[in-house]
């Protein structure tokens, strides 16, 4: 077993969990810390990402900062039997950038069941995206609201627990 | 102030990076900026604010955790005592306001599956406040991009 093997993989998500140091030679410097090589943490991501457990290195903006300055949560309640293919048809849209189908809350006054998150530069603009959405459900849609963002209370990568 | 070089960098990266010993580099030969360029951009972009946050997204799904949307109905004049107990928990990831009764609203990442009922519960017992969780059914879109 080579030296590089008992570095665990969570050992390596935890000096990445905040982000990349940002200089020339990245990686270089978080093997340093791990006591590995360049090369073997590389090789480690690469692992990584062909698992799924890295779905891309990249920058995570800050919308509001961008001038998106309205986000609104759309929720639907549809019909059980359509929302698979209704849910699709809505994920495909351009302007909608997470749709997903989730449990109501009925008893919490939540009858809501598909969620389409929906970005724009004004708040018109996400109204007109939110009526292109109610035209496409149509009947197999009993109702929908709009969750508009107020702020950011936190936004942080994943963080791992302390353990020990 | 964002230009439009710092526009060009930001829509490259939110998408994936080639995994290189010099990945700034790169990018900058890409869009024709020399890598100190990139790196003194994206170092202004961190302090600033523009970009929250550079690296490896992980799917903690793929490596056996998960991930839920929460909700909770905070009572005014509650809200940002119980913002500030929310956002202590490590596992709550993003954290919203929204304008509803069910105001704020918060992604829970945990290692394990039954990580996210135990989290919840603990949420609840330090705020006095009910959790709604609402776990993913099924994903029709994945890939956030915001054009800057």
């Amino acid at each position: 077993m080579s030296v590089e093997t008992k570095i665990s993989d969570r050992e390596i998500i935890a000096a990445l969990q905040g982000g990349l140091p940002i200089v020339a030679a990245p990686y270089a410097e978080v093997a340093v810390k791990l006591g590995m090589s360049e090369a073997d943490l590389m090789a480690r991501i690469a692992a990584m990402k062909d698992s799924g457990a890295i779905r891309r290195i990249a920058a995570a903006p800050n919308h509001y900062k961008l001038g998106m300055v309205a986000n609104g949560m759309t929720v639907w309640d549809v019909e059980d039997t359509q929302v698979a293919e209704l849910g699709a048809k809505i994920g495909a849209l351009p302007f909608v950038t997470h749709c997903y189908e989730r449990p109501r809350a009925r008893d919490q006054g939540w009858p809501y069941n598909l969620f389409a998150m929906v970005h724009g530069d004004t708040p018109d603009e996400v109204e007109a995206k939110r009526a292109e959405i109610a035209a496409i459900l149509g009947d197999a849609c009993h109702g929908h609201d709009i969750l508009y963002s107020k702020r950011i209370l936190k936004k942080t990568g994943l963080r791992l627990r302390k353990r020990g | 102030m964002l230009d439009d070089t710092d526009r060009l960098l930001i829509n490259r990266l939110q998408d994936d990076l080639p995994l290189s010993s010099h990945p700034f580099a790169e990018v900058g030969k890409e869009l024709g900026l020399s890598e100190a360029d990139v790196i003194s951009r994206i170092e202004a972009m961190k302090d600033s604010g523009a970009i929250t946050r550079f690296g490896p997204f992980f799917d903690v799904a793929a490596m056996g955790g998960a991930f839920c949307l929460c909700a909770i109905a905070v009572p005014a004049g509650q809200f940002e005592h119980v913002m500030t107990e929310v956002n202590e928990f490590p596992e709550v990831a993003h954290n919203y306001e929204r304008d509803h009764t069910l105001n704020m609203w918060f992604v829970l990442a945990t290692e394990t599956p039954e990580g996210i009922a135990e989290t919840a519960e603990r949420i609840e017992e330090k705020t006095g406040l009910q959790v709604l969780c609402f776990p993913k059914l099924q994903e029709f879109f994945i890939g956030f991009r915001v054009k800057a």
